[in-house]
C-alpha cells in the first residue's frame, strides 16, 4: 500500500482525474515548495534535506484511521526522526491501539476536590502543551455554596484554596458516547475510537474550528501561533493520536492521556490530584473503581439535555 | 473552437481595454488586494494569532462575512425567475448583472473560508475523492458542495447565453432553461445550507433555532436585491446597458417585502428571547442589552435594527419608494444594517457567553479588518471584469463573423 497521492498518481487515469489532481498537485506543491527546494539543494545539509523530505512525505500522507499498518508505522517513524533531525532529542511515538472490551470513562468526586490545580498542571506537562499561549484542557470552576450556576463561579481564582463557603468542581473532554465535535467534521479528522476515546488527527486536521463551535462543554483548543514547549520540559513518551507536538492550525483536546491509558496507566490529571477526586477506569469491567462508583453513588453529568451522553460522571460522597 | 477562442480573446481584450477611469478603478482594487495579501501573509506566518479570534470566540470577522456573502450570492438569482419564467424582456438584462454579483459573492465567500482556516495547505483534504469528505454528515461538507455547485451554475448560464448571441444566435430554451430551474431551487438551499451549519448546533443556543434559515433567507432577499439595484443604478449612469425604470420596480418591491419580513423576525426574535428569559437568552441578552458590563455588540446591534426598520417603513410608502434618492437611500441602509446584523449580530453572539458562562468580547484586528478588503477588492474585480466583457455582447455590439 502506498500513501495518498502516491496511490492516485500510480493509477491510469482519464484526463479529467489528471486535470484534478494536477490542479492539487500545484496546490500542493506550491506550499511545499520551500521543502522540495531544500531537498533538492546540493548545498543544504544532509539532515536539512532529509528533514524536508520527511516534512514531503508527511504533508501527502493519508487519514490516520484509514492508513495500513505499513503506512502507520512509517508515519510514527517519520515523527521521530523529524524530531531528531530538528530538535537533537529522541522521542518515542507510539500507535498503540484499543485494547479490547475496553470503553474508557472518567468520574470526579465534587466532595474532594478542594481546587489545587495539580491536575492543570500535570496535564500541561503530560500533554506537551502550548507554553507560550498557556493552553490548558481542564478548567477548574470555583462555585459559592448554595450556588450551581457556571456562569457565576470563577475558574481564574487566584488565591489559598479551598476558599471558605466553596466548593470546586473540574471539566474537560467528556468524550461523549455521541460526540457532536465528530459529526460537525468536514474531513473526518477527528473521530471516536472504539475504546471510547474522541481523537484529532493532527496532521489531516484543517483547522476550520466547526469541532470547537458544536462542542457544548468547551473541550477543545485551537493552535492559534506555533505551539512551543521547552526541548528539557518535553514529554518524549508519545502517541500519534495523543500528546505528539501538534502544528500551527490545529484543533487539540483531552485524549484521556491515551499515551498513559493504552498502557494501562491512569491519565496525569488522576494520578496527580491530591485529595483521590479523580477515578478512571475500564467502563466494561465490572471490577473496576468506576463501575463501583456507578453503581454506587449518586451520579450526574452535564448538559444531558443535549444528548451527548457524556463518559464522565461527577458524584458526591 | 474558433468561436470559443474568439469569444476567449474578445473577454479578455475587452477586461484590459477602458478609459482612465476605468484603469484607475482596476488600480485601486488591485492595491487593495495586495494589502489583503499582505495582511494574510502575515497571518500565515504568525498563526490566527494575530487576528482578534480565541478558542471562546472561534470564529469571527471572516465566517460573519461568509455567512453575509452567501446570502447576497443566494439572492442574487431572485431576478433569474421572473426573467426566464415569465418572460420578462427588461428583466432579462437585470439578470446577467444579477448572475455576475452571485460569481463575485460566491468566490468572495469561498475565500473568507479559506482565510479563516489554520491550514490552507491542507484544503486538499476536503477535495472528494483525494481527500476525506464527511458526506453527508457534516453540514460544512454540504456547504462546499453546493457552493462549488452554485458557482458552476451562475458561471454556466451566462456562459451559454453570452456566447450563443456571441455567435449571433438565438439562445434555445430548452437548454438552459431546466438549469435555470435548478440554480434558483440550488440558491434557496445554498442559504439554507449554509443556516443549518449554525442551527444544527445545539451547544450554541443562540444558533439553534429554527428561525434562523427562514431569517437567513429573509434577510438575504433584502440585501442582495438592495444591492443589486444598487448595482444596476451605477451601471445605467456609467456605461450604455439600458436598465428599464420597471425593473428597478420591481426588484424595489421585492427589497420592501423581504424587508418587512425581515422586521417581523426581528420582533418575534427579540420577543421570545426577552419575555421570560432563560440560560439559553444570554446570547441575546448580551447583543441587545449587553451582559455583565460587557456591551461591545450593543451600538451595532441598535444601529441596525434602527437603520432596518426605517428602511421598511419608508420603502413601504409607494410614493417614496419611487422616488429614486430615496430608493438608493433605503436600500444602502438596507445592506449595510443586513452586514451588521449577520455578521457581528448573529455569528459573535453564538460564541457569547462561551458555554461555561463566561463573557469573552472579541474585536477584529487590522489583520482581519485588511483581509477582508482584499477579499471585497477581489469581488469588485471580478464583478467588474465580468459587467464589463458580458454587457456589449448583451448589448449586441460584438458579434462572432469568422468560420464556424
Amino acid at each position: 500500500m502506498k500513501n495518498g497521492l502516491v496511490q492516485i498518481l500510480s493509477q491510469p487515469m482519464d484526463r479529467r482525474t489528471a486535470i484534478t489532481v494536477a490542479g492539487c498537485a500545484v496546490a500542493g506543491a506550491a506550499t511545499a515548495a520551500a521543502s522540495v527546494a531544500n531537498a533538492i539543494n546540493p548545498f543544504a545539509s544532509p539532515e536539512s534535506r532529509e528533514a524536508s523530505r520527511l516534512e514531503w512525505q508527511r504533508y501527502f500522507q493519508e487519514n490516520y484511521r484509514l492508513m495500513s499498518e505499513e503506512e502507520k508505522t512509517e508515519a510514527l517513524l517519520r515523527l521521530e526522526r523529524l524530531h531528531q533531525l530538528k530538535h537533537g532529542g529522541r522521542i518515542s511515538v507510539s500507535g498503540a491501539e484499543p485494547i479490547e472490551k475496553v470503553l474508557f470513562g472518567y468520574a470526579f468526586n465534587v466532595s474532594k476536590c478542594r481546587g489545587y490545580l495539580e491536575c492543570v498542571s500535570a496535564c500541561i506537562r503530560e500533554n506537551n502543551q502550548d507554553r507560550a499561549s498557556g493552553m490548558a484542557y481542564i478548567r477548574i470552576h470555583e462555585h459559592r455554596n448554595g450556588e450551581f450556576d457556571f456562569s457565576k463561579a470563577s475558574d481564574t481564582f487566584d488565591h489559598p484554596v479551598p476558599a471558605e463557603g466553596h466548593f470546586y468542581l473540574g471539566t474537560q473532554c467528556f468524550h461523549c458516547q455521541n460526540p457532536p465535535c465528530v459529526d460537525v467534521c468536514p474531513v473526518k479528522a477527528t473521530w471516536m475510537e472504539p475504546d471510547g476515546i474522541v481523537v484529532v488527527d493532527y496532521d489531516w486536521c484543517i483547522g476550520c474550528r466547526y469541532c470547537m463551535a458544536a462542542c457544548p462543554y468547551d473541550a477543545r483548543r485551537f493552535n492559534w501561533q506555533a505551539p512551543e514547549v521547552p526541548e528539557a520540559d518535553l514529554n518524549p513518551n508519545q502517541h500519534y493520536l495523543g500528546n505528539r507536538m501538534r502544528q500551527k492550525g490545529v484543533v487539540e483536546k483531552c485524549t484521556f492521556c491515551i499515551q498513559r491509558s493504552r498502557d494501562g496507566r491512569n491519565p496525569a490529571c488522576v494520578e496527580a490530584c491530591p485529595t483521590g477526586a479523580r477515578i478512571f477506569g475500564n467502563l466494561l469491567d465490572p471490577q473496576s473503581e468506576i463501575r463501583w462508583v456507578l453503581a454506587n453513588k449518586k451520579v450526574f453529568r452535564l448538559k444531558e439535555d443535549l444528548g451527548t451522553d457524556p463518559k464522565f460522571w461527577y458524584f458526591m460522597d | 473552437m474558433t468561436a470559443l477562442r474568439s469569444f476567449l480573446r474578445y473577454g479578455i481584450g475587452e477586461a484590459t481595454r477602458g478609459g482612465p477611469a476605468y484603469h484607475l478603478w482596476m488600480a485601486l482594487l488591485t492595491l487593495l488586494m495586495c494589502v489583503g495579501l499582505f495582511a494574510y501573509c502575515v497571518q500565515l506566518d504568525q498563526g490566527l494569532a494575530v487576528t482578534g479570534m480565541r478558542d471562546q470566540v472561534s470564529w469571527g470577522f471572516y465566517i460573519s462575512n461568509f455567512a453575509f456573502l452567501v446570502g447576497i450570492a443566494a439572492a442574487a438569482v431572485i431576478l433569474v425567475m421572473p426573467a426566464y419564467v415569465l418572460e420578462e424582456m427588461d428583466f432579462k438584462r437585470a439578470v446577467l448583472i444579477g448572475e455576475a454579483v452571485a460569481v463575485a459573492a460566491v468566490l468572495m465567500a469561498i475565500a473568507f473560508v479559506v482565510v479563516d482556516v489554520g491550514g490552507p495547505a491542507r484544503l486538499w483534504h476536503v477535495l472528494p475523492g483525494l481527500g476525506r469528505m464527511n458526506f453527508p454528515r457534516s453540514m460544512l461538507a454540504w456547504d462546499i458542495l453546493v457552493l462549488n455547485g452554485y458557482l458552476v451554475l451562475n458561471l454556466g448560464i451566462p456562459f451559454y447565453l453570452l456566447f450563443t448571441r456571441f455567435r449571433g444566435h438565438t439562445p434555445d430554451r430548452r437548454r438552459y432553461v431546466p438549469f435555470v430551474f435548478l440554480s434558483i431551487l440550488w440558491a434557496v438551499s445554498l442559504h439554507l445550507v449554509t443556516a443549518f451549519l449554525f442551527a444544527g448546533l445545539p451547544a450554541r443556543p443562540y444558533w439553534h433555532s429554527a428561525l434562523l434559515g427562514p431569517r437567513f433567507l429573509a434577510t438575504a432577499f433584502t440585501a442582495g436585491p438592495a444591492l443589486i439595484i444598487l448595482i444596476l443604478v451605477a451601471i445605467r449612469r456609467h456605461t450604455e446597458m439600458p436598465v428599464a425604470d420597471r425593473t428597478i420596480e420591481k426588484l424595489a418591491m421585492i427589497v420592501t417585502v423581504a424587508a418587512q419580513v425581515c422586521c417581523v423576525m426581528s420582533i418575534s426574535e427579540i420577543f421570545t428571547e426577552t419575555y421570560r428569559s432563560t440560560h439559553h437568552s444570554h446570547s441575546a441578552r448580551y447583543l441587545f442589552f449587553g451582559l455583565d458590563g460587557h456591551n461591545r455588540l450593543v451600538p451595532w446591534i441598535w444601529s441596525s435594527l434602527a437603520l432596518q426598520f426605517a428602511a421598511a417603513g419608508v420603502l413601504s410608502v409607494h410614493r417614496w419608494r419611487q422616488r429614486l434618492p430615496v430608493l438608493l437611500a433605503a436600500c444602502s441602509a438596507l445592506v449595510v444594517a443586513i452586514e451588521i446584523e449577520k455578521g457581528m449580530g448573529t455569528i459573535i453572539p453564538g460564541f457569547v457567553p462561551e458555554p461555561w458562562g463566561k463573557v469573552v468580547e472579541y474585536a477584529p484586528t487590522w489583520v482581519e479588518f485588511a483581509v477582508g478588503l482584499g477579499i471585497f477588492a477581489m469581488g469588485a474585480f471580478v464583478f467588474t471584469v465580468l459587467a464589463k466583457v458580458a454587457i456589449p455582447v448583451e448589448l449586441g455590439k460584438v458579434r462572432y463573423t469568422g468560420p464556424v
